[in-house]
């Protein structure tokens, strides 16, 4: 499913991302890649942004940009 | 260079002795400071960097960053030690340079209270380059990074490779070096989970600022009332009017007292020694003072990239997104900071909507300490009116802005920091690091204002210029012709433009009016010259045609509100 429809605090798997390579390359240096273990922290109203955290580190990203990661829930 | 936060501009600090600001979110820093150091008897210079999580920059500061790197003879790397993995993506990337490299693995304080574990020998060993382990807030370590600035090497085995390639690199390394033990929610995690959930952190958002704007009040109005204010009534004045009499009339007088035989007022006389002095000194900085020590606060602990977060939404649609928050809250203590942290934001739409609207919507605090000053002897509604216009301004130029100016406005991308306690020293040390920048900015400014104000008077041609521009000013604003030479003034200092309107015995809704006008017609001088360079000459040419179209559309239409037809 895509990311914005994970639940606050499902720990899940990225498991595609989608977009340009400009795109993938600012979100993995971010620590954003596939494999990686996602986590939704906080959710802002009317289509605002998500606070994640991954790789240890909180960051917040655009919603549009969450659309573009494909995430698995993971037991 | 290193990544952002972690810790770079203390690093520096602590090796130059230099003091830089650094603040607890990413994009403190947005432009080169330069230090002094010496190394075995040579003098080093050492150049504290933006903070850049690649060497493809994404926005101004980060490519400043990239750019520097050319010129290095050394590369100090400043790694975050709780968060290896991603600042190592860094690390490879310049071990591929070619350049001589040395590690400083900084907030290793806490790794301890995170459960995580390094070998930084082992990493010493794979890496191939000297590591030491920093805690650059208390200067454990630094000894340590000085004594081995000259081990830096260039590691030969690291090739340049693909994105891929330094991953796996990483992976493997990472495995090697790094154990983390299961952690616990701890009260701190609580806390950041609740100031930035919306159905919580905004209540608390708007608690944070209400506080914060009671508490700037609060210090400053007490600081004036019991210190300053008495200083110069009782201290000074005496003083002043001894030097008045001993001067006698004439020019001297007028210039450095002001009209002899008129008594002394500090707001009203207009010399240099008595308003020049007074309007930064007594008026101005009490509040210069309460507002940083709030800012430092506020930034100190890392609340900054979560209100950005809860604002998000409003700020693009005006064009931004929430990180334009930073130039608004920097605005607020000195405009000339807040249009260089628009570098942070990404796209040229962006950082000219962000600009724009800091020159129009945000006083300074030097201005604003002026109109509590002027408007808070009638009442704090008078003070609301100027806050209210300017924030509805805020909006609705914000949204026009974001419709017509053409570029894109990409989305928030922003790395939360972990909540710190600020150290009492470094709150207090960066609090100071403003005032001595703000006194030293200030004042010779404020001089110079009030000499040309003089000798102009003198010749006439202020005199002549009011009656010259009386019926716009009182046809359209409602405004005495001479509030128009205020307007001027406040091109050079706007708070000694305030002090000029308080002389003309304005109703309070023609005050209100006129510090409106003050606030939104142009940017003082100092900002003036920043912004052309961020903007350049077209850009801010577009934007300061805004400036004076909004200032006369909303003189004119207050003055419809406030005064009637
Ligand atoms: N606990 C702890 N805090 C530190 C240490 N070093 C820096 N800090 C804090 O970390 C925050 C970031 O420091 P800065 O020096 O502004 O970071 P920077 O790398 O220059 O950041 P940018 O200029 O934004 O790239 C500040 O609040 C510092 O007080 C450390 O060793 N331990
Ligand atoms: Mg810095």
């Amino acid at each position: 499913m895509p990311l914005s429809h994970l639940p606050i605090n499902k720990k899940a798997r990225i498991a595609s991302i989608h977009g340009g390579y400009g795109f993938q390359r600012k979100l993995g240096v971010m620590g954003i890649r596939e494999k990686q273990e996602i986590k939704i922290v906080s959710k802002q109203p009317f289509h605002g942004p998500l606070t994640i955290e991954v790789c240890g580190s909180q960051m917040t990203l655009g919603r549009g940009m969450a659309q573009k990661i494909t995430v698995e829930v993971v037991q | 260079m290193g990544n952002p936060n972690v810790g770079k501009s203390v690093v520096f600090s602590r090796l130059t002795g230099a003091n830089v600001i650094a603040s607890n979110y990413p994009g403190t820093t947005v432009d080169f400071s330069k230090g002094n150091m010496r190394i075995d008897g040579k003098r080093v210079e050492i150049i504290d960097a933006p903070g850049t999580y690649s060497l493809e920059p994404t926005n101004k500061a980060e490519e400043a960053a990239s750019k520097m790197l050319k010129k290095a003879d050394v590369l100090i790397n400043v790694v975050d030690a709780t968060n290896l993995e991603r600042n190592l993506y860094l690390t490879l990337q310049l071990l591929e340079r070619n350049i001589p490299v040395i590690i400083a693995l900084n907030l290793w304080d806490e790794t301890h209270h995170l459960g995580i574990h390094i070998n930084e020998k082992e990493l010493e060993t794979l890496l191939g380059v000297p590591i030491v382990p920093t805690v650059a807030l208390t200067g454990e370590g630094i000894k340590t990074l000085v004594s081995r600035i000259k081990d830096a090497k260039i590691n030969e085995k690291i090739k340049p490779t693909s994105e891929e390639g330094r991953w796996v690199e990483i992976g493997s390394i990472i495995g090697k070096v790094e154990q983390v033990e299961h952690r616990h929610h701890t009260f701190r995690d609580k806390i950041s989970d609740l100031t930035i959930r919306p159905h919580t952190g905004i209540p608390i958002a708007i608690g944070i600022i209400f506080c914060a704007f009671w508490f700037v009040r609060l210090i400053g109005e007490n600081l004036i009332e019991y210190i300053f204010d008495p200083i110069f009534e009782n201290l000074y004045l005496p003083i002043v009017m001894r030097l008045s009499e001993w001067l006698g009339p004439g020019i001297a007088h007028t210039i450095l007292i002001g009209e002899y035989g008129v008594e002394i007022d500090f707001f009203e006389s207009l010399g240099i020694l008595t308003t020049g002095l007074y309007v930064p000194i007594a008026a101005v900085l009490p509040y210069i003072v309460a507002f940083y020590f709030t800012l430092s606060i506020l930034e100190d602990t890392g609340y900054l990239p979560r209100l950005a977060t809860l604002v998000d939404k409003i700020f693009h649609k005006l064009g931004m997104h929430g990180h334009g928050i930073v130039p608004l809250f920097l605005g607020l203590g000195c405009n000339v900071p807040g249009a260089l942290s628009t570098r942070t934001l990404e796209t040229r739409k962006q950082r000219f909507i962000s600009a724009t609207l800091l020159a129009i919507c945000v006083p300074c605090m030097a201005q604003m300490a002026m109109i509590f000053g002027a408007l808070g002897t009638y009442g704090l509604y008078y003070i609301g009116l100027v806050f209210l216009t300017l924030t509805i301004l805020y909006i609705v130029i914000g949204l026009i802005l974001n419709r017509f100016i053409k570029g894109e406005s990409p989305e928030i991308f922003l790395e939360i920091p972990p909540y710190r306690r600020p150290s009492l020293k470094a709150t207090f040390k960066k609090t100071w690091m403003r005032i001595r920048w703000f006194l030293k900015e200030a004042i010779p400014y404020l001089f110079v204002g009030v000499l040309i104000i003089n000798v102009l008077y003198v010749i006439g041609i202020l005199q002549w210029f009011g009656n010259a521009v009386s019926p716009v000013m009182e046809g359209l604003f409602g405004l005495p012709g001479d509030a128009s030479i205020a307007l001027i003034t406040g091109f050079l200092r706007k708070d000694l433009a305030v002090g000029m309107l308080i002389t003309l015995n304005m109703a309070p809704l023609q005050l209100v009016i006129a510090v409106t006008m003050l606030t939104i017609y142009f940017p003082c001088v100092a900002t003036f010259a920043v912004l052309i360079k961020e903007l350049g000459i077209k850009d801010m040419l577009k934007s300061a045609a805004i400036m004076v179209g909004v200032a006369i559309i909303v003189g004119f239409l207050l003055r419809i509100i406030l005064l009637g037809a």
